[in-house]
């Protein structure tokens, strides 16, 4: 036997509540490494490398359409091969499922998304059919949709001249992606924009939230990005220009402050921590008043004592903590994956750094307390169960 | 060079309970001399278990001096005192206080972490240790797998096991029926007689006191006689 294993048996005394405890350090743990991937993530700064798209919204928020008029200064522009633009609809399938609907111009949608895979003759009844739509494999298997169905899509957002929010669209393509990673991406329907603007009620003729621009050198995404923000500077339509991934980013920003919201939610979790594993050691060492003393009796300093418990305490917080980020990192690398990289939910060496300077932190404050009760435990008395 | 093993000058020894101050031993002094086996008694409160924890270095008196080995105790800091427990007091305790997470072995083996030998070492001298109390076939049972009696040997054996010189037993048979309880004594004769272990023995029981080679009587914190068993 070793002082090590000492610890360990004493900390396994109580088999179910060590495991119950240790189960809700992993859950923290694994929440705390998803949160602050999460966190990293949003607070990343902009990231141009290997950009081949760029997407151009308005400065203050894309929900302010931009006029379609801007395409031809917007190609203009050196480097920028190819313009589409893309206006989000609100989809809602049924009842109320929500669907990623967007209205876009066919055949610029194509151009600057080739990883899209759709035969020429679906492309071209899409782009002639007035009140066309195309739907994601993975949406269509989800939904069972065939072409030919008329498919009736609500927009929470969009009501037609007619003042109903109910529309009805003729289903005249399925796309894939071209790898596994863009099948990944095909959870999403595109109606034909032609058709949404001449119908909808809205009164926003001729414009749309965001253009997508293809570009010709992906070395000079940062430069383009400048150059476009620049042209449009001061004018009544300013505009921010940032990668796919940003502007990702930026949709689910919507939310609210999402560095608050995970700072929150963490504080929430590790303060419940702090008390299922305080509460823990607490009743630990209160039930082994006497052999706490026994330790002292056979010669075991004030100090050992304390690092008995400290010990108990770090190690229950380490296994846990450890099997936790463990779990979170590859729980993230299933979400990148899952998402077809658009999440790069991944544990990178800060976090791992934070979790364990957390597991130190927390096994301190957890088991201080009981620690130095233990420590000043005089030995007759313990013995004398006063 | 002093024969005694346990030399108790003048000792006071006063507990604070709250406001109030009880003074459980006036002025004691004793001797007991190296390989001897003594039994304490007296009525409850008389100060036994006070006198056998300052003895064995687990209080410390008000005044007066206590001298176990040579060694002065009473003026040591809580840290030598635990380290001089290490190594020159073996415990036995009326409820056993085994560590129930831990096998007989890795009770045994318990004090002697606190020295620098080797696992292999150690885990010879804890093999002898439960041999001399006859329970090596016991080796890896966990205290609650044990007899009382069985328990006792353990707790025995732990004492033993880095080969102090002096042991102290509180009621150590209190807890057992008669026929283990004269097991115990028994093996605590034969530390004392074969193995030259100087013992002190707090006990209630007449009976147990007959296997000392000598008895103290203590009253309202004083020694009343010392009688030859």
């Amino acid at each position: 036997m070793t002082k090590t294993g000492f610890v360990v048996a004493n900390l396994f005394r109580k088999r179910t509540r060590t495991i119950l405890t240790l189960l809700s350090v992993i859950m923290a743990f694994l929440l705390f490494g998803l949160l602050q991937s999460v966190n990293h993530i949003f607070n990343a700064g902009a990231d141009f490398v290997g950009a081949t798209r760029l997407m151009t919204q308005a400065r203050v928020s894309f929900t302010q359409p931009l006029p379609i008029s801007m395409v031809p200064k917007l190609e203009s522009i050196p480097g920028v091969a190819r313009v589409a633009f893309s206006q989000w609809f609100g989809g809602v399938w049924q009842e109320n499922t929500p669907l990623f609907v967007f209205a876009i111009d066919p055949l610029r949608y194509r151009d600057v998304y080739p990883e899209y895979i759709m035969p020429d003759a679906q492309w071209q009844a899409f782009a002639s059919t007035r009140t066309s739509m195309i739907a994601g494999k993975m949406v269509a298997d989800q939904y069972g949709w065939k072409i030919g169905q008329k498919i009736p899509i609500s927009s929470n957002i969009y009501p037609q001249k007619n003042g109903s929010k109910a529309w009805a669209f003729d289903l005249v393509g399925i796309f894939d992606g071209k790898d596994e990673s863009w099948h990944k991406q095909t959870n999403v329907v595109f109606i034909n924009r032609d058709y949404f603007d001449e119908a909808n009620g809205f009164g926003m003729k001729g414009r749309t939230n965001f253009f997508i621009l293809k570009l010709a050198d992906s070395n000079h995404a940062e430069a383009i990005s400048k150059a476009i923000d620049t042209t449009f500077e001061n004018s009544p339509d300013e505009t921010k220009t940032q990668t796919e991934k940003d502007f990702n980013l930026g949709f689910v920003k919507q939310i609210g402050d999402i560095g608050l919201i995970v700072r929150w939610i963490l504080f929430a979790v590790f303060f419940t921590l702090l008390l299922v594993v305080g509460n823990t050691m607490a009743q630990s060492v209160r039930e082994r008043i006497p052999e706490l003393a026994v330790l002292k009796t056979l010669g075991f300093s004030d100090g050992s004592v304390l690092g008995f418990v400290l010990a108990e305490s770090l190690a229950l917080c380490l296994f846990g903590g450890l099997i936790g980020l463990s779990l979170a990192t590859m729980g993230g690398a299933m979400v990148a994956k899952g998402t077809g990289g658009q999440f790069q939910l991944q544990l990178d060496s800060s976090v791992w750094m934070i979790g364990v300077a957390a597991i130190v932190i927390m096994s301190l404050a957890v088991g201080l307390l009981p620690a130095l009760r233990a420590r000043r435990l005089k030995i007759v008395d313990a013995l004398a169960g006063r | 060079m002093s024969d005694s093993m346990v030399q108790v000058r003048n000792v006071t020894k006063v507990y604070e309970r709250g406001k109030q101050k009880v003074e459980v031993l006036h002025g004691l002094t004793l001797d007991i001399p190296k390989g001897d086996f003594v039994a304490l008694m007296g009525p409850s409160g008389s100060g036994k278990t006070t006198l056998l924890n300052l003895i064995g270095g687990l209080d410390q008196p008000t005044a007066g001096e206590i001298l176990v080995g040579g060694s002065r105790i009473d003026q040591l800091s809580s840290g030598a005192l635990a380290k001089w427990r290490a190594h020159n007091v073996g415990f036995v305790f009326q409820f056993y206080n085994l560590m129930p997470v831990l096998s007989a072995e890795g009770n045994v083996e318990l004090p002697l972490l606190l020295t620098k030998l080797s696992a292999a070492q150690r885990k010879k001298n804890v093999a002898v240790a439960l041999e001399v109390v006859g329970l090596a076939d016991r080796a890896k049972h966990k205290p609650k797998e044990l007899s009382g009696g069985q328990e006792q040997r353990v707790a025995i054996a732990r004492a033993l096991v880095s080969d102090p010189q002096l042991l102290v037993c509180d009621e150590p048979t209190g807890d057992l029926d008669r026929k283990t309880a004269d097991e115990i004594l028994g093996l605590l004769q034969v530390l004392n007689r074969e193995h030259g272990k100087t013992i002190v023995m707090v006990t209630h029981d007449p009976k147990a006191a007959e296997f000392a080679q000598h008895t103290l009587h203590l009253e309202k914190g004083q020694l009343l006689e010392q009688a030859a068993a």
